[in-house]
C-alpha cells in the first residue's frame, strides 16, 4: 500500500478517534449516574453486588444485586461501548430487593451498581471483573 | 423480527402467604447489541428486549429495563411475596414492538 498524504491523514484521524473513545465512554458513565441520582451524594453501605472475579466468557457474566430497602438498582458495565446494563425497579410485591441476571462485558472492567433507597438516598458499589474473552463481538 | 422467541418461567405451584419465593425467568432471544458487524463489515442493527415486567393481579413485582449489555437469552431471577392465590403475568417488550407474555397461577396457603 502506498502512503499518500490523504491516507496518512485518514489514519491519523482514525487513531485520534480511537484514542478519544475511552474518554467518551467514561463521560457517559458519569452522565448516566448523574441522570439516575440527580446529582445527589452517593454513599457506599447497604448494597451488595455479587460478580465473579474472573469471567472466562464475557458473553454471559452472572451478576447479582441486593439492597434491602431499595426502590431501584441500576447496573453499569463501565468499560462497555454502552455502559448501561440494566435497571431493576422493585414493586410493592417484590419479596426482596434483590435480583440476578447475566450481562455482557467487552473487556476487563469495573462493574458498578447504584441503588436508590426508599428514603431518596443513593448507595453505590463497584467490583472489578477480569474478562478472558470479551463479549461484544467485533 | 426475532424468531423463535420462547419465554420460560419457573414459579413454585404453592407458596405461603407473606413468605418470599424465588421466580426464575428465561426468554430465548438473540439480544443483538448493535455493536457487532457482519461478514462485510456492516453493523448489525440493534434488536433487543428492552423491558421486562412481572405483575401479580395488577400489582407490580419487578420492572426491569434492559440494555444491550444483557446477554443472549436474558435470564432474570428475583423474589416475590404475595398474600393470596392468583395469576402472575410476565411481559417482555421487544425493540421491534413485539410483546411476549407468559402467565403462571400460584396457590397461596
Amino acid at each position: 500500500m502506498k502512503f499518500t498524504r490523504r491516507n496518512t491523514m485518514l489514519m491519523a484521524f482514525g487513531t485520534a478517534a480511537a484514542a478519544m473513545l475511552p474518554a467518551r465512554a467514561m463521560a457517559s458513565v458519569e452522565e448516566i449516574i448523574a441522570t439516575f441520582t440527580g446529582g445527589a451524594a452517593v454513599g457506599d453501605a447497604g448494597l451488595t453486588l455479587t460478580a465473579p472475579e474472573i469471567a472466562e466468557n464475557g458473553n454471559t457474566v452472572p451478576i447479582e444485586v441486593s439492597a434491602p430497602g431499595a426502590v431501584s438498582i441500576m447496573v453499569l458495565a463501565t468499560g462497555n461501548p454502552t455502559p448501561g446494563a440494566a435497571t431493576f425497579n422493585f414493586g410493592p410485591l417484590a419479596g426482596s430487593q434483590a435480583a440476578s441476571t447475566r450481562i455482557r462485558l467487552a473487556k476487563t472492567q469495573d462493574v458498578m451498581a447504584i441503588a436508590k433507597m426508599a428514603d431518596g438516598s443513593f448507595v453505590q458499589v463497584t467490583q472489578e471483573v477480569k474478562v478472558t474473552i470479551g463479549g461484544c463481538g467485533g | 423480527m426475532a424468531d423463535n422467541v420462547k419465554p420460560k418461567v419457573r414459579v413454585p405451584k404453592t407458596a405461603t402467604a407473606g413468605e418470599a419465593f424465588v421466580i426464575k425467568t428465561l426468554i430465548s432471544h438473540p439480544m443483538e447489541s448493535g455493536q457487532r458487524k457482519d461478514g462485510d463489515g456492516n453493523l448489525i442493527p440493534r434488536s433487543i428486549i428492552n423491558r421486562f415486567t412481572c405483575d401479580f393481579e395488577g400489582e407490580n413485582v419487578i420492572d426491569m429495563t434492559m440494555e444491550p449489555a444483557i446477554s443472549t437469552n436474558p435470564y432474570v431471577e428475583f423474589e416475590a411475596m404475595v398474600q393470596a392465590s392468583g395469576t402472575m403475568t410476565f411481559t417482555w417488550y421487544d425493540d421491534d414492538g413485539s410483546v411476549y407474555t407468559e402467565t403462571k397461577d400460584i396457590e397461596v396457603s
